[in-house]
C-alpha cells in the first residue's frame, strides 16, 4: 500500500518551493494476466508500479510532471520538473483549484475493492481460462481454432491531495475472464470473443457459460455476406449500442462544448432526443466499474441526468470546463497521474425501456442486426457517423443470414430524434451500459 | 560502446556480470531462453489552446522487464526498481512460466550490429523549453492567420527520449537511444451559423528540434490543418456503395497498414488465424503492388536501429508483384516457426510482452502519372487524408475512415464529401488496384499503431494508386 501521507508531503514541498497551489496524485498498480491456448498455458505475467504525479500553479500559469521514482530525489526532481515547466506556460484566467467548499468524498462502502481473487492461487487463475477455452472449443465441431483465453487480475490504490486540504485514496480491484474462438466453415473464417468482468471474483460467470456464449457468437458470423446498398431499421446489440452511448459523452463533455466542438454545444435545454430517451451518469452506484468517491480533482461524485426524456439537461463538466460554461462542475474530473483534469464519465447510461431483444427484431421486417462495429467514423463536432458493421440481416422479424463487410451511416443529431425502441436488458459490463436499441432508418452500404 | 559507458551503465552502475545473474534466475526454473529490456523514458509535452499555453508536462518512468521463454510459453514480469534484489525477483516471477532443472548460461556478451538511423547530437528534451514553446505559438498564429473562419486552435508539441538496454541469453547485447518529437495542430472553421468543421494536421520522427525550424515548420502544418477545415466547410454527404476509389500519396498507405499489415503479423499467423495464414507465395494482390516494411529509413517515426528485443531492423518485403512473400516476426514467432529474424519484435514499454508489429509499412511506386489515374476514372471517390483505421485478422475485414475526400465526376476531382468509411477484405481488396502513381510518399510522421492493448509509433506509405471496387459508407444514395 502507499503512503497516504506522501501526496501530502509532495504537495506541502511544492508550496515551500513557491507554488501558489499544488495538487498531486499518486497510483500503485498489480497486474495478473494468465494467457491459454489451445488447451495449454501460453502466458504467465505478474508485476507491479507505482507512480506520482504532481500540478503547481503559479498563479495562473500551470505545470505538470510526473515520475515513477518515489525515493525523496526522485520528489524533489518531481516539484522541480513541475515548477520549471510552470514558468514557460501562459497565464489563464480560468485555472485553478476547485472552490474549497466544492471538495470531498462521498461515504459509505462503495464496494470497489474486493480480495476474494487474491485467495485463489495462480493454478486455479490458469485452469479457469483453460475451462472458457475449453468450453468455446468443445461447444460445435466447427470451432476449429482459438486466439485463447485468458484470466486478468487488476487491484490498486489511488491517492489525491491538494494544497486546499483534501486528502483521500481508495483501492479498486478487478477480474476478467474472457476468450476468443475461431469458426471455420468452407472458406469462411470468423472470430469472436466472450468475457466478464467484475469487481469480485464471486461475480464472474462461470467460464462454460463464457466459452459456450463467445463459440455462438463466432459461428453466427460464418458464411456471412454483403448486402445491397439500402436504408433500413438498425438493431445495436448491447455492445455495440454501448458504443453509441460512448460517442453522446463525447458531445456532452464540457471540454468540446465549451470549444464549440460538439454537434450539442449551445443546446442545454432543447429536445436533442426522442422522447424515451434518458441518459444518466451516476458514478455513486457500489459495486460499478464508473463508481468512485471522488473525481481526480477531489470532489464528491454524484448522479447527472445527461439527458432527460429527449431534453439535454446537463454537460459533464470538471472544474475547469464549468468555469468556461458559467457552470458548476459536475464531479467528472479525470486525469492519469498528472496534467490538466479532462472531463470522464462515471457509469454511463440510456435508461431500459419495456420491449425484450427479440419482440424489437419481430417487429421488423427487413433491417440490420448490429454485433460488432470497426474503425473510427464518429465525427461529434459535426454529427458525422459512419462505421465498419458486422451482424444478422433480419427478414420478416427473423434472423435470415450473417452480414459483414458493410458500413452504417447517418448523422448523430437524427439517429438520437430516431430512437424507435428500446430494450429492456440494461446490464453494466463496464462504465458504459445500453439496452438493446433500434434506430429507425440508417444507410446500410454494401454492394 | 562498453556497457561501462552506456547511459545504464554510467547512471546504474549496471555491470555485465550483474546482466549474467539477472539472467541466471531468469532461468532458473529452466526454460529456453531470457532477456532483459531496461527502458528510461523521459517526456515532455506542451499545447496551447485559444492561444494560451495551459498546460505543459514532463517527466520520467523508468523500469525493467524480464521475460522467460520456454518452448510457447512466456512468463513476463518487470520491476520499476532497479535495484538488484528487485529485478532478482521480478526474474524469480517470470521464471514461474518454466518447470525443469535451471539452465545456466556463461557464454558472456557480444554487442548487436547496429545502424545509426538517428544520429542527433541533441535530442529535443535536451533543448531550452523557450525554443519549444515558441513552436506551438508559431503554430497558433499561423493557422488564426490563414482564415477569419478559423475560430479555434490547439497545438501540441510532444518530445521524448528513450534509453534502452537489451541483454539476452543468446549472448545479446544491445544499446539504444531513442529520440521521438512530433506537432499536431487541430483547428475548427465554421462559416455563417453552419456546423463547425475540423481541420487535423502534424508530423515529426526520430528528429531533433530544428526538423521543426527548418524542414517542417509550425506555419506548415497549422496551414494545411486550416486548409483542410476550411475544405470541409463546403463538403457535401459523401456516397454510399460500391465504387472506384483513388487514394492520395501518403497518409492513406494507412490502408496497405490495416488491409495486409497486420494480417501479415506472425504470431496471428504461427495461431493460423490470419485471413494470411498458409498463403505464402499465393496471388493477393494485383501484380502492380509491392509493399515493404521497412525499419530502417533515416529519422523516420516507425524506425528503430534495434527492435525492442535488440535485433537489428531490416527492409522485410511482404508481397512482391502481387504475391505473398514474408510475414513480420518477434523472437517468439521466429523461434517457433523456426525462421530468420526480421526485426519487428516490438513492445510498448517495458511493462508490456514483446509482440511482431509494423514499423514503416508502403507500396512501392509505380508508371502511372497521377493525374492520369484520376482522368481515368469517370466517376468515384478521390481520398487525400485518412483519420484512423481497423482490421478484423480473421475475417479480413478492415476499415480506414476518409477525412477529406472529394468526388470525382467525369475524370475530375469536384465536390469534397463529409467524412466517409471505407470497409474491405485484406486478401481481396488488393487485387483490385489498377494502377500505381510515380509518386511514392511517406507520411509526415505522426502514425501510433494500436494492437493487444499495446500502443507503437509506425509510419505507411503509398503512391496514388486506384482501386477498381471499394465499398465507401456515405448516406448518399
Amino acid at each position: 500500500m502507499i503512503d497516504a501521507e506522501l501526496a501530502s508531503q509532495v504537495v506541502r514541498l511544492a508550496l515551500d518551493r513557491g507554488a501558489s497551489d499544488a495538487e498531486c496524485t499518486l497510483s500503485e498498480g498489480e497486474e495478473f494476466s494468465a494467457g491459454v491456448r489451445m488447451r495449454s498455458l501460453e502466458t504467465l505475467k505478474d508485476a507491479g508500479s507505482r507512480g506520482a504525479g504532481l500540478r503547481v500553479l503559479l498563479g495562473q500559469q500551470v505545470g505538470s510532471s510526473y515520475t515513477s521514482d518515489l525515493s525523496s530525489e526522485g520528489i524533489r526532481k518531481l516539484v522541480d520538473s513541475a515548477l520549471e515547466i510552470a514558468a514557460i506556460s501562459t497565464e489563464d484566467p480560468h485555472a485553478g483549484l476547485p472552490d474549497p467548499s466544492e471538495l470531498g468524498s462521498l461515504s459509505g462502502d462503495l464496494q470497489l475493492y474486493s480480495d476474494d481473487v487474491n485467495r485463489i492461487d495462480t493454478s486455479q487463475r490458469i485452469e479457469l481460462a483453460l475451462q472458457a477455452e475449453d468450453a468455446a472449443l468443445s461447444a460445435d465441431p466447427r470451432i476449429t481454432n482459438s486466439e485463447g483465453a485468458s484470466f486478468d487480475a487488476y487491484s490498486g490504490e489511488r491517492v489525491f491531495a491538494n494544497s486546499r486540504g483534501f486528502l483521500g485514496s481508495y483501492r479498486v480491484s478487478s477480474c476478467s475472464l474472457s476468450t476468443t474462438p475461431v469458426a471455420r466453415e468452407g472458406e469462411s473464417m470468423e472470430r469472436d470473443y466472450w468475457y466478464s468482468y467484475a469487481r469480485n471474483y464471486s461475480k464472474l460467470e462461470s467460464p462454460a457459460a463464457i466459452g459456450r456464449k463467445a463459440a455462438q457468437r463466432a459461428l453466427r458470423r460464418l458464411g456471412s455476406r454483403k448486402v445491397p446498398t439500402q436504408k433500413v431499421p438498425v438493431v445495436f446489440d448491447q455492445l455495440t449500442a454501448r458504443s453509441l452511448i460512448s460517442n453522446i459523452f463525447e458531445a456532452v463533455d464540457g471540454d468540446s462544448v465549451y470549444r464549440k466542438a460538439s454537434f450539442l454545444a449551445d443546446k442545454l435545454g432543447e429536445r436533442v432526443a426522442s422522447e424515451n430517451v434518458t441518459i444518466i451518469d451516476d458514478s455513486t452506484i457500489p459495486g460499478l466499474f464508473g463508481t468512485s468517491p471522488f473525481d481526480d480533482e477531489g470532489v464528491p461524485t454524484r448522479r447527472t441526468v445527461v439527458i432527460d426524456r429527449g431534453i439535454l439537461t446537463s454537460y459533464l463538466l470538471n472544474t475547469y470546463t464549468g468555469r468556461k460554461l458559467g457552470l458548476r462542475t459536475t464531479g467528472n474530473a479525470a486525469r492519469g497521474l498528472t496534467g490538466n483534469a479532462s472531463v470522464g464519465h462515471g457509469n454511463l447510461f440510456l435508461e431500459k425501456g419495456e420491449r425484450s431483444p427479440e419482440e424489437i427484431i419481430r417487429g421488423i421486417r427487413k433491417g440490420l442486426y448490429v454485433t460488432e462495429l470497426i474503425g473510427s467514423g464518429v465525427n461529434t463536432v459535426t454529427g458525422d457517423y459512419s462505421r465498419g458493421a458486422a451482424g444478422q440481416w433480419i427478414e420478416n422479424g427473423e434472423f435470415a443470414y450473417p452480414v459483414s463487410e458493410i458500413t452504417i451511416a447517418s448523422t448523430l443529431q437524427q439517429m438520437l430524434m430516431d430512437f424507435a425502441a428500446i430494450g429492456s436488458d440494461l446490464e453494466f459490463r463496464g462504465s458504459v451500459a445500453s439496452p438493446t436499441l433500434m434506430i429507425g432508418e440508417m444507410t446500410v452500404s454494401g454492394q | 560502446m562498453a556497457l561501462s559507458e552506456s547511459f545504464f551503465g554510467q547512471k546504474f552502475g549496471i555491470t555485465e556480470h550483474d546482466l549474467q545473474s539477472y539472467l541466471n534466475e531468469a532461468l532458473s526454473a529452466g526454460g529456453d531462453y531470457a532477456d532483459l529490456y531496461f527502458e528510461y523514458l523521459a517526456t515532455s509535452s506542451l499545447s496551447i489552446d485559444e492561444s494560451i499555453v495551459k498546460s505543459a508536462v514532463q517527466g520520467v518512468s523508468l523500469g525493467v522487464g524480464v521475460r522467460v521463454i520456454a518452448g510457447e510459453r512466456t512468463g513476463y514480469a518487470y520491476s520499476d526498481d532497479l535495484s538488484p534484489e528487485k529485478i532478482r525477483r521480478a526474474a524469480r516471477v517470470a521464471a514461474c512460466i518454466a518447470k525443469g532443472p535451471a539452465k545456466v548460461d556463461k557464454t558472456g556478451f557480444e554487442e548487436a550490429n547496429k545502424r545509426d538511423l538517428y544520429p542527433i547530437l541533441q535530442a529535443p528534451n535536451e533543448t531550452s523549453l523557450t525554443e519549444r514553446v515558441d513552436l506551438v505559438k508559431r503554430a497558433d498564429r499561423a493557422a488564426r492567420a490563414y482564415d477569419s473562419r478559423i475560430f479555434q486552435v490547439q497545438a501540441s508539441y510532444a518530445d521524448s527520449l528513450r534509453q534502452v538496454l537489451v541483454a539476452n541469453t543468446d549472448g545479446v547485447l544491445s544499446f539504444d537511444r531513442q529520440p521521438m518529437a512530433r506537432m499536431n495542430v487541430g483547428v475548427l472553421a465554421r462559416q455563417g451559423n453552419g456546423s463547425p468543421q475540423r481541420g487535423f494536421a502534424g508530423g515529426g520522427g526520430r528528429v531533433a528540434l530544428d526538423f521543426f525550424q527548418n524542414e517542417h515548420s509550425p506555419e506548415e502544418f497549422a496551414r494545411e490543418s486550416a486548409r483542410q477545415a476550411i475544405v470541409q466547410l463546403d463538403a457535401v454527404p459523401a456516397p454510399a456503395g460500391e465504387m472506384t476509389v483513388v487514394l492520395g500519396p501518403g497518409w492513406p498507405g494507412i490502408l496497405l497498414h490495416e488491409a495486409v499489415g497486420h494480417g501479415l503479423e506472425a504470431d496471428f499467423n504461427r495461431k493460423k488465424v490470419s485471413a494470411f495464414s498458409d498463403r505464402i507465395g499465393q496471388q493477393v494482390a494485383s501484380p502492380l503492388c509491392t509493399v515493404i516494411d521497412d525499419g530502417t529509413i533515416r529519422n523516420r517515426r516507425g524506425s528503430l536501429n534495434v527492435d525492442d528485443e535488440g535485433a537489428p531492423t531490416q527492409k522485410n518485403i511482404l508481397i512482391e508483384k502481387g504475391v505473398l512473400r514474408g510475414y513480420l516476426f518477434d523472437k517468439l514467432s521466429s523461434r517457433l516457426l523456426r525462421s530468420g529474424a526480421t526485426g519487428n519484435g516490438r513492445r510498448e514499454s517495458y511493462q508490456h510482452i514483446p509482440m511482431p508489429r509494423m514499423t514503416n509499412t508502403f507500396m512501392l511506386a509505380g508508371d502511372s502519372d497521377p493525374g492520369d489515374i484520376v482522368r481515368s476514372t469517370p466517376r468515384g471517390l478521390y481520398c487525400a487524408n485518412f483519420g484512423g483505421g481497423q482490421v478484423d485478422i480473421t475475417s479480413g475485414n478492415f476499415v480506414f475512415s476518409a477525412s477529406e475526400s472529394y468526388l470525382i465526376e467525369d475524370g475530375r476531382i469536384t465536390r469534397p464529401v463529409r467524412g466517409a468509411t471505407l470497409i474491405g477484405n485484406g486478401p481481396e481488396a488488393l487485387k483490385y488496384v489498377s494502377m500505381v502513381g510515380n509518386d511514392l510518399k511517406l507520411d509526415e510522421g505522426v502514425g501510433i499503431c494500436g494492437k493487444e492493448g499495446q500502443s507503437v509509433p509506425v509510419g505507411v506509405g503509398i503512391p496514388t494508386i486506384k482501386v477498381d471496387r471499394m465499398t465507401v459508407g456515405g448516406t448518399s444514395g
